[in-house]
């Protein structure tokens, strides 16, 4: 069969759950669009990625929208001014996550799947998990809070070597975030030892989560063009229902 | 879960819970007056009184942005600020705290907002039971009447509104007011709450709040070892200063 050019896949509904206890009051089958998450450490990729995948969706007919941590409208700023007096203690950062998280999804994630978008979510409920696991927090008191998520259509997980990571962030941005390096841990006063640890827990984390939540590892070393011809692929059997 | 004395914490916690209007935070703040005059190491939290976290609820509460799962949320977030922080470490070092409204504030308010009960209690797992908690019982009625009598000004989160209950902020405020008592009533039992009738004169509450803590709390072991020292020079003359300054 000849394939026309201007044909425009439009996607077929899915099964939709919750992860837990969910929305009150949200109807999971009106919730139409997909959920497409990409999660991966910083210098992953991630935030190229999704670029590359909205430009390539947008093209194709659909329309996209993108959510990604600390964004809400109701905590991103305090949030933001918590982390920087480095202050929060771990249940305490947990919560304020979990709050912004749960303020996109209600506000943007739930409104735009019911208008038929696809969503691309630069990380979703996974990081936020690894990194409270990483901090010693129980995973069964995790699920309980993220119960609240609508399981994406698919998720992600751009998987880069720590030594590999350590070098894009500083030819990025010449230093390593406070955070992102795991500081608060006390792994080590060396920033780079630390960074390259902390990482490496975070991606054994991953590794746990994977175990329950299933998500598709996708080999993140190679070139951007690889990454995102793999990714397209998979969408596209996502988005015909396959 | 446990409370802190039977997880071996060296400090005490109690709590007080009741309706806006029950007359808890009174009967709480004479109860610390007390203790502080008997040389006892005390400390009191409030809910929702966070630094961290207080302008991102106050902004998600007058801008209306807030859903029943954010509301809990950011409460939790309050809650575990001031937990982790301050109640957990003045705790282990043998405070008395008082806290005005606890996990059940949330247990009662998030559940009638529609938040899954399983789901809010799971949240709070982290935190261990008051030693003592008084629920402050009126009839819905004066309590009612107590916030009701000025005719204030009803803050939409407050009255409840966000549940789409009436129109009117008064009659909205009453039926989320009644929900929550019946909320409290069915906790009662579960977590041993100590019921005082609030209907009575506050002098009279006060006398049984004082007589059941000196009766379930050794007091003697909370006293500070020595008065506590005088405050620093600097502190003084600043003090002196502001009272020299003429009055306009």
């Amino acid at each position: 069969m000849k394939k026309n050019r201007n044909h425009i896949v439009v996607p077929r509904p899915g099964e939709r759950r919750f992860y837990g206890h969910g929305i009150p009051g949200v109807h999971l089958d009106e919730l139409v669009g997909k959920l497409i998450v990409v999660e991966g450490a910083d210098g992953s990729g991630r935030s190229t990625q999704i670029a590359r995948l909205v430009e390539w969706l947008e093209t194709s007919g659909h329309a996209t929208v993108q959510v990604g941590l600390k964004r809400s409208t109701l905590v991103s700023e305090e949030l933001e001014r918590a982390q920087e007096g480095n202050i929060l203690s771990r249940t305490t950062l947990s919560l304020f996550y979990a709050t912004d998280f749960a303020d996109q999804l209600e506000n943007i994630i739930l409104p735009a799947l019911k208008a038929g978008f696809i969503v691309l979510a630069d990380r979703y409920i996974y990081t936020l998990m690894a990194r409270d696991m990483v901090r010693g927090m129980d995973e069964a008191w995790l699920k309980n809070l993220y119960g609240v998520a609508v399981e994406p259509d698919a998720v992600f997980y751009l998987a880069v070597e720590a030594e590999e990571l350590v070098q894009r962030n500083l030819s990025k941005n010449a230093s390593l975030d406070y955070w992102e390096s795991g500081m608060d841990l006390g792994l080590s006063r060396d920033m780079f030892d630390s960074f390259v640890q902390y990482q490496t827990a975070m991606q054994a984390a991953f590794r746990q989560l994977q175990k329950t939540y299933g998500f598709t590892i996708v080999d993140g070393n190679r070139s951007v063009e690889a990454v995102t011809e793999e990714l397209r692929k998979k969408i596209s059997a996502v988005l015909s229902g396959k | 879960m446990k409370t802190f004395a039977e997880l071996n914490f060296p400090g005490r916690l109690i709590a007080v819970e009741g309706l806006d209007g029950s007359g808890k935070s009174t009967q709480i703040y004479l109860l610390k007056r007390w203790l502080e005059a008997e040389g006892i190491r005390v400390y009191f939290s409030e809910w929702n009184s966070s630094e961290l976290v207080k302008s991102a609820t106050s902004k998600g509460k007058k801008r209306e942005l807030l859903t029943p799962t954010t509301f809990s949320l950011i409460h939790a977030t309050d809650f575990a600020d001031r937990y982790e922080r301050h109640l957990l470490p003045l705790l282990r070092t043998g405070y008395i705290v008082l806290c005005d409204r606890y996990i059940f504030t949330a247990f009662g308010r998030d559940v009638v907002r529609g938040c899954p009960p399983a789901w809010v209690r799971g949240i709070y797992n982290f935190a261990a039971l008051p030693d003592l908690t008084f629920f402050f019982k009126a009839d819905l009625e004066v309590s009612l009447n107590r916030i009701l009598e000025g005719r204030p000004k009803l803050k939409f989160f407050e009255a409840g509104m966000d549940l789409r209950l009436s129109s009117d902020p008064y009659e909205s405020f009453r039926v989320f007011q009644g929900r929550i008592l019946e909320q409290y009533l069915a906790m009662s039992t579960e977590f041993n709450f100590i019921v005082i009738d609030a209907n009575q004169r506050v002098e009279a509450q006060q006398a049984v709040v004082r007589q059941l803590v000196s009766q379930r709390i050794d007091l003697a072991r909370f006293k500070r070892q020595k008065p506590l020292p005088p405050p620093p020079v600097r502190w003084n003359k600043k003090a002196v200063e502001i009272e020299d300054e003429p009055a306009e």
